[in-house]
């Protein structure tokens, strides 16, 4: 009895995107297959971004901080670090924007964000502070700020996508659609946003990942899901996947606690629990990576490089 | 190979006596049909039909038992591709190599680093399963030293990663009544391996050169009268090793190709083992082997095991009721949370190690986070003053103290206006709970 192996044939694709601006493009998505099956389909190589934050994040180890030390307080030269080491894209978070975080307006956060573009030509993801009402407020202005540059703008919710939108259709730029561990959800926001015109080309899925340890099965399962709808022909589920793997894992104890005998190394554990948190959301599904520490970055790279390789059958 | 349920059908008794726990023969078929149900289930099917409905009336994966009756290691009887189609049944065990070369102090240091590689996650004890043995040093005084050793200084399951069937015998003989594994039997050794793994009643690991050979090798093996198997497809690449895990599983369930209706075996090495480790715990292994004790890298790797094979119909919310932590008394602190279960979790396992008593008030929020639930306005002052209410919190507690999320401490004010307790505003992170009730006392 021999082993015939089997190939799914699959009739729809994620949906291909570009970033940023020639010659400095990005592409996202735009897979025929499940994750890493090269025997029948094509797989895009996952891409990567480092965060930067607007103003110096006061909550982050010092594991975390040493890799930027000298540039947490300035976004630009912090973003320059992030290609430096290798990030293939750049995600400002604009965290001083929150009340409870200096409280930024709109024409500082966009002059920040001016000023990251201005230093850097990859491709930018920029992300508001969290509160829907105060990103309405702000990401407008940001894609303004940045018209030309092709990013991608979030994060849009149910509740505030209409402002955000707008921006991005204005002034030329992609939208992070944000939802909670809900496919239902991710694809209702997907056709409202679509229904402003927004072609569905343009948007990035983010379903607000839980990271290793705590919740992160779901994501897991909810990617997978939307993997199999792409290709089976859902355009409303063909958006790449964005997730944000450094901002979720450096909350945890796992990657908090110092070094304690039972647990390791902190630096190795933490940065393996944001690496590990990301392989397995590309394995997946997940197109669009945001680290935190950059060695996080390059042990995903290594592993996503082996996975690339073609398979002999 | 695989039949129709239909096929099935006709080979079943049709009085529709409903003992099975179907309605009817008919319905039975189709969930043999589709692996959703074992043979067994109907008491009256005739020895004839059993013989005739052979592969369909085995599970597509087999399951496996590795190691003594009280720490049996149990891994296969899958029956999906994807944990959102059921669930995933059996994490697999992982196993820690050992190579015999190591001297006795190195040994002996390897063996006690294993034993410690144990976590603590809401109050379950979790860690490796196996230590792997491996005949590196091609001197059998050696191996048996080494594995003497490993008897001596360990509980865990075993496996003997020991290709030589005279060294593996003798091996086998004092290691018997750990019910170790075999490694692996090949093209070369297939006959006396069989015949080992036979006579100690243990399973064995069948190794090809690459899938084509894995199924011929398997083949042979389940017609010398072996069924406790583990199938390793020779791939070390992690791109290579993914793909052939994936026909593994896919011949197996979609296929009912019967050589394949096993566990396998995956080793993970390089520079990044503990990551490509990581992939084939998601992608279908049944053992996976690693070479390091470092917890650094082992606690991601086991936590990960654990949220893979957590059942996906596991609601995501829980009941919106007073919980318990340790033996709360009257004087015990009240957390506020929502009913997301990972919230409440995370909440209740750091309170757990702060080892405060406490009660935990979850919300309803229709299973969102704390601040989803506050952005989404399903976390009002109003819905936690009813809760409140509700609860009965009022009568177990002799204070009016309610700790509530920092991501809410916006809304203190309002709450102790419509609750009329004192707010104490708790950390952002579950995590810093620990030092927040250090303080607070
Ligand atoms: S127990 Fe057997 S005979 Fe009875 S209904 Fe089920 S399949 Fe039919």
């Amino acid at each position: 009895m021999a082993a015939e192996i089997v190939r799914e044939r699959w009739k729809g694709k994620v949906f291909e995107m570009m970033l940023g601006r020639e010659p400095h493009t990005v592409r996202v998505g735009g897979d025929t297959s499940l994750p890493f099956m090269h025997f029948e389909g094509t797989t895009v190589r996952p891409v990567t971004a480092l965060e930067v934050q607007d103003v110096a994040p006061a909550d982050w180890p010092a594991v975390l901080r040493a890799p930027f030390a000298g540039v947490l307080e300035d976004p630009a030269a912090w973003a320059k670090r992030c290609v430096e080491l290798g990030a293939d894209l750049v995600a400002l978070r604009l965290a001083g924007a929150h009340p409870e975080n200096g409280d930024a307006d709109a024409g500082a956060v966009a002059a920040v964000a001016r000023r990251v573009a201005e230093a850097v030509d990859v491709p930018l993801i920029v992300l508001g502070c969290g509160l829907e009402e105060k990103d309405a407020r702000i990401l407008p202005a940001v894609a303004e700020a940045l018209e030309g540059r092709n990013c991608l703008l979030g994060q849009a919710t149910m509740d505030n996508y209409k402002a955000v939108v707008a921006g991005c259709l204005a002034y030329g730029h992609g939208v992070v659609a944000t939802s909670p561990l809900d496919i239902n959800l991710a694809k209702q926001l997907n056709i409202l946003i679509t229904e402003m015109n927004l072609p569905p080309d343009r948007i990035a899925m983010d379903p607000s990942i839980g990271p290793l340890g705590y919740g992160i099965e779901y994501a897991y399962s909810i990617i997978e899901r939307k993997r199999l709808g792409a290709l089976s022909g859902d355009r409303m589920l063909a958006q790449p996947v964005i997730c944000l793997v450094g901002e979720e894992s450096w909350k945890t104890k796992e990657t908090q606690a110092g070094d304690i005998s039972e647990w390791g190394d902190q630096e190795r554990r933490a940065v393996l629990w944001e690496a590990m948190t990301a392989v397995t959301l590309a394995l997946a599904g997940g197109s669009i990576f945001v680290f935190r520490h950059p060695d996080s970055l390059t042990r995903f790279n290594r592993t996503i490089d082996a996975l690339m390789h073609q398979q002999v059958y | 190979m695989a039949l129709t349920g239909l096929a099935i059908y006709k080979l079943l008794p049709k009085t529709n006596c409903k003992d099975c726990g179907q309605a009817t023969c008919l319905a039975f078929a189709m969930q043999l049909a589709a692996g959703k149900a074992s043979l067994e289930a109907c008491p009256h099917v005739s020895a004839e039909a059993r013989e005739a409905l052979g592969a369909a009336s085995e599970p597509p994966v087999a399951l496996v038992r590795i190691g003594r009756e009280g720490r049996v290691l149990e891994i296969g009887n899958e029956t999906v591709l994807f944990r959102h189609d059921k669930r995933f049944v059996h994490p697999p065990g992982i196993g820690i190599i050992v190579a015999d070369t190591l001297d006795d102090d190195r040994l002996t240091a390897r063996i006690s680093a294993i034993n410690r590689l144990s976590f603590d996650r809401l109050g379950q004890i979790h860690g490796v399963d196996l230590v792997a043995l491996a005949y590196d040093s091609a001197d059998p005084a050696r191996y048996l030293r080494a594995l003497r050793q490993v008897l001596s200084q360990t509980e865990l399951n075993l496996g003997l990663l020991c290709p030589d069937p005279d060294v593996a015998g003798r091996a086998l003989a004092e290691a018997e009544e750990r019910k170790p594994f075999l490694y692996a039997a090949d093209e070369g050794n297939l006959e006396t391996m069989v015949d080992l793994a036979h006579r100690y009643g243990i399973a064995l690991a069948v190794r090809g050169r690459d899938l084509a050979e894995l199924a011929v090798l398997a083949e042979k093996a389940i017609k010398l009268g072996h069924k406790q198997l583990l199938l390793d497809s020779g791939a070390r690449e992690p791109a290579q090793v993914l793909a052939d895990q994936t026909q593994i599983r896919r011949l197996a369930i979609k296929k009912r190709f019967r050589p394949f209706g096993f566990p396998t075996v995956c080793l993970a090495a390089g520079e990044d083992a503990v990551l490509a480790a990581a992939v084939y715990v998601a992608k279908y292994a049944g053992v996976v082997l690693i070479d390091t004790t470092d917890p650094a890298e082992i606690l991601p790797l086991i936590t990960w095991r654990l949220n893979v094979y957590t059942d996906p119909q596991k609601p995501i919310a829980i009941e919106a009721k007073v919980y318990e932590v340790g033996n709360p008394g009257p004087e015990a602190p009240v957390f506020l949370t929502t009913n997301f279960s990972l919230t409440y979790f995370c909440v209740m396992g750091d309170i757990e190690s702060a080892r405060v008593p406490a009660f935990i008030l979850p919300v309803d929020t229709d299973g969102t986070s704390v601040l989803t639930a506050w952005a989404a306005g399903k976390l009002t002052p109003e819905k936690i003053g009813a809760f409140l209410e509700t609860s009965g919190i009022g009568a177990r507690v002799n204070h009016r103290r309610l700790i509530i999320p920092g991501g809410l401490a916006a809304m203190s004010g309002k709450l102790r206006e419509v609750i009329g307790w004192e707010i104490i505003v708790g950390p952002r992170e579950s995590a810093a709970i620990p030092a927040f009730l250090k303080e607070l006392q």
